[in-house]
């Protein structure tokens, strides 16, 4: 088992997650530079956070239309786990493989700290080892995480339990003052409709080791080599 | 312009006019800014070596040992002016000119500091300028992935118009991954790597070596670099893995004076000349002269010397990051600078004489008042006591400099790169470098104390600094200063650089810290506000943790423990908070730094390191109530200071800011108390219940959990209103 770490010009928590899959978990895994297009002999990708080509544009924007993009889908169409951490979510929402945008902070600035997070899901390949509706600390690092998507959308992310995460208090609830950015329903993390594609702005990779508050994000990573063990 | 006594040693040396890029040449090279040119015998003062130093001053950055192999890369810079003139961009800038002060020694950036001063909040202007300025190192900074893990923001009306923007940056390599800026070998190529060149920053650093004038705004503008993080960041990683294949034998990033500074200093240090090629050069825009080549400080540049049979592997380097490189020159056996331009010498200089040459000097300086060099006589009255103590309490725990600057750095991403052991808003940040040992991180300065007397409040910010790594447990290693003074002609402020200069020297020496670096930044004064800056030796301390033994949190983490002071508070209110909420800026003795200061921090951090302490916070700013108050959170505290309070005045006992000392909290006061010997501390209360609750000799103040938090929410609040 091979996992990917997709670095575009501008990706910065690459290496981050590298040291997280191999360091600390002790996983296969390896930075693709994203001018290597061919994504062969790999069972899953991370697409890791940062400001890929420098936020131009729109966040995101100008990596989803890079040809490594088009490797990443094949792998998804093979139903082999993708993963997106914040600038990664805003990557798959522009390349659409996930549904809805994310924007501007409702406070218009950067934001870096701890949020409350509710597993909305335990039916995922990244959340199997959570329990559901457990109430987890994740950091969040992002300018552009106000998730966004037309009402038609949001149902359909509902009907199918394909919202992953979501924004709550201490207590697991759903409130406007938890919500760090202005995502709509609290939204933080989806799955596209094969469930293999996981869209989040919490970064887990930042919460793998007690030393730095918490080892909990270490879960998903956890969960997503153990599909790939199960299925490829 | 030239200075007139300038261009005259300049043309008796090269016995013929300079032409008009080698007068360029010389008005960068030879601004403050470059060269130091008035401050350079005071600098020499400094002890700059010490065990753990492997080089000190004089590269692009200092280079530390750590453990395990692993070495540190320490500068510190300042982008003043440019903040003024364009703060997003000024700001941002400032950031990336550290963070290529470490990449060009080798070393990956993982850590970077920011203290910053700004003119008081209540005109649109010094609002605006707050504002962009930290959204320009958040926006430089987290695109680029190197946390900012600490700062000091500090507010004072003496900054209107002349905006301080400081900056640190730390660096991690292994020994031998570390490159020098001194030229190698002669024939071997220079590779210019990074951003193109354009028309941004001409002059920049004779810009910086001036005041601020009003119309400054609108005719400095084209002085002023324009930032791009994101060829920053492909500049980092072409760059350190240039240096990490080999291929680099020298490296200089492009700083103050472009090309032309770092390719003759570059050149100098090896005792070689250079031969540049301008035509070379890849540029941003069509018709560029050799002038503007040369001087312009276009960012994102690094300048790498390369043997001949690498430039081809470098320039792939280059081309698989989607940079602009380009083999613009080479190295020479004879030590002239000599730049081609269009099939033209342009320029043809003695390199020693354009890098080295510039005359160095003391100028002359006078204490303030009297002009003798003794206690100042206080200008105005001490204030009453105040009626209603808490509200007093209060308007200290509420003011800017007091609150918390979560509005700040919550903009600031400062856990990338997952090292993140302490996060801002405690006395000092850790960062995890190696399993056992962590980096502990602090920055600041007391500019208010250093204005009443610059020796001790140089030296004050010196203990501070080191106080806020004891309270951590940690050792220091080095520290870096920025001297961020008015305009040095006039005597008065050349005495304040040189008592700060020296009782910085004497704190880092009593403390054996070695002053590693640091840069100059004069002439801040502004001509709208008719106001010189206090005087503001602002400085970088890091120092080392053992991961193993539980670091203390700045709050009280559980009920039920001792608390116990530690140092002695004596009613220095000269420059403190207090009196300047009260506008008694002038009044009150100025403090001092105690005799047993060292003894002080020795112990702290002896008792920090025994694991018997469970929280610790250092004294300074706000005195002891804003220490109190600032360690309560989820636990509170009740304090009785009857002993200490007897026969003092009560709000000099709660605001005095009498330097080295500290509170800490422990479940074993016996041990800890033995531990700290026969030096000045008392046990003065407990931790728990709501809040916190003061007694004193006359007087008795409770703050609910509800007060204390809207006092210091105070800036947040403010900022999103």
């Amino acid at each position: 088992m091979k996992i990917a770490i997709i670095q575009f010009g501008g990706t910065n928590c690459d290496l981050d997650v590298l040291h997280v899959l191999k360091e600390v978990m002790g996983l296969d895994a390896e930075t693709v530079w994203y001018k290597q297009e061919d994504l062969s002999g790999f069972d899953g990708v991370v697409v890791p956070g940062g400001f890929s080509y420098g936020d131009y544009l729109r966040a995101g924007a100008i990596a989803a239309r890079t040809p490594i993009m088009d490797s990443v889908k094949k792998l998804a169409a093979e139903g082999k786990p993708v993963m997106g951490i914040c600038n990664g979510f805003q990557v798959l929402t522009e390349a659409g493989m996930l549904k809805g945008a994310l924007t501007t902070n409702a406070y218009p600035k950067f934001r870096c700290h701890w949020a409350s997070l509710r597993v909305e899901t335990t039916d995922t390949p990244f959340t199997s080892k959570f329990g559901k509706r457990e109430v987890i600390r994740l950091p969040i690092a992002h300018m552009e995480g106000n998730f966004y998507a037309e009402e038609e959308t949001l149902a359909e992310l509902d009907e199918n339990e394909r919202v992953v995460f979501r924004y709550v208090d201490e207590n697991g609830k759903v409130t406007d003052d938890a919500n760090p950015n202005g995502s709509i329903e609290n939204i933080a993390g989806i799955v596209n409709e094969g469930r293999n594609v996981l869209g989040l702005m919490p970064h887990p990779e930042r919460a793998s080791e007690t030393i730095l508050g918490s080892d909990t994000g270490r879960k998903m990573f956890e969960s997503m080599a153990d599909y790939i063990t199960e299925n490829f | 312009m030239l200075p007139e006594e300038d261009l005259k040693i300049i043309k008796e040396k090269l016995g013929r006019e300079p032409n008009l890029v080698e007068q360029g040449c010389f008005l960068n090279m030879w601004s403050e800014h470059c060269s130091y040119r008035s401050s350079a015998p005071l600098l020499k003062t400094f002890t700059t070596t010490g065990e753990n130093v492997l080089i000190g001053p004089g590269d692009d950055a200092a280079i530390l040992k750590f453990e395990d192999g692993y070495v540190l890369a320490f500068a510190m810079e300042s982008h003043n002016h440019p903040s003024y003139v364009d703060p997003y961009n000024g700001a941002a800038t400032g950031v990336g000119g550290i963070v290529r002060d470490i990449i060009s020694m080798g070393a990956r950036p993982i850590a970077l500091m920011d203290p910053l001063y700004f003119g008081t909040l209540d005109t649109p202007k010094n609002l605006f300028l707050f504002e962009q300025i930290i959204k320009g190192i958040a926006g430089y900074g987290n695109c680029i992935g190197v946390p900012v893990l600490r700062g000091e923001t500090f507010f004072d009306r003496r900054y209107s118009g002349n905006p301080l923007v400081n900056v640190v940056c730390v660096g991690l390599c292994k020994e031998d991954e570390v490159v020098i800026s001194n030229a190698q070998t002669p024939g071997n190529r220079l590779v210019l790597a990074g951003s193109s060149t354009g028309k941004d920053g001409l002059g920049g650093a004779s810009f910086a070596s001036r005041d601020l004038s009003e119309s400054a705004e609108a005719e400095d503008r084209p002085s002023v670099q324009v930032g791009d993080p994101y060829t920053e960041k492909l500049t980092i990683e072409m760059t350190l893995e240039a240096i990490r294949k080999g291929y680099v034998k020298a490296c200089r990033d492009l700083g103050a004076a472009g090309l032309g500074g770092a390719s003759s200093e570059m050149a100098f240090k090896g005792g070689l000349g250079a031969h540049i090629i301008a035509d070379n050069v890849p540029q941003r825009e069509p018709n560029m002269n050799a002038y503007e080549i040369l001087l312009a400080e276009s960012q994102e540049r690094m300048l790498f010397e390369v043997a001949p049979e690498d430039v081809d592997a470098v320039l792939a380097l280059v081309e698989k990051y989607d940079l602009n490189g380009a083999d613009i020159g080479y190295l020479t056996e004879e030590k002239t600078y000599v730049v081609e331009f269009r099939g033209e010498i342009v320029a043809e200089l003695p390199i020693d004489f354009l890098t080295a040459g510039v005359p160095i000097f003391e100028r002359p300086s006078k204490a303030p008042g009297s002009g003798e060099e003794g206690d100042k006589p206080e200008k105005s009255e001490k204030p009453e006591i105040p009626a209603d103590l808490k509200q007093a309490v209060l308007n200290v725990l509420s003011s800017h400099n007091l609150a918390s600057k979560e509005w700040i750095y919550r903009q600031y991403d400062h856990e990338v790169q997952l090292r993140t052991v302490v996060k801002p808003g405690e006395d000092a940040g850790v960062l995890k470098i190696t399993d056992s040992h962590g980096l502990a991180l602090s920055c600041g300065c007391q500019p208010r104390a250093t204005l009443l007397d610059p020796y001790e409040g140089a030296k004050a910010t010196v203990y501070e600094n080191a106080m806020n790594l004891a309270v951590k447990g940690a050792e220091p290693l080095a520290l870096v200063n920025c001297l961020n003074f008015g305009n040095p002609e006039r005597p008065e402020i050349y005495w304040q650089i040189k008592q700060a200069v020296l009782g910085l020297g004497d704190g880092a020496r009593e403390l054996s810290i070695p002053v590693v670096g640091g840069n100059v930044s004069l002439y801040n004064e502004s001509d709208e506000h008719k106001t010189a800056i206090p005087p503001t030796p602002s400085i970088g301390v890091i120092g080392k943790v053992e991961l193993n033994i539980p670091i203390p949190s700045s709050s009280f983490t559980r009920p039920g423990e001792s608390i116990i002071l530690v140092g002695e508070t004596k009613p220095e209110m000269g420059g403190s908070e207090y009196y300047t909420i009260l506008g008694k800026t002038e009044a009150g003795a100025a403090p001092k730094v105690p005799e047993n200061a060292q003894k002080i921090i020795k112990a702290i951090r002896d008792a920090v390191k025994s694991g018997k302490v469970s929280s610790a916070h250092d004294l300074s700013l706000g005195g002891l109530a804003a220490g109190l108050a600032g360690m309560c959170g989820t636990v509170g505290a009740e304090i009785d200071l009857g002993e200490i309070s007897a026969g003092q005045q009560p709000d000099e006992v709660l605001f005095a800011e009498s330097p080295a000392r500290a509170l800490l909290s422990t479940p074993e006061p016996e041990a800890v108390l033995a531990l700290l010997g026969d030096l000045s501390c008392a046990i003065i209360g407990k931790t728990g219940g709501n809040g916190l609750r003061v007694k004193g000799e006359s007087f008795e103040i409770a703050l609910s959990p509800e007060e204390l938090s809207e006092a210091s929410g105070s800036l947040t609040r403010f900022m999103m209103k």
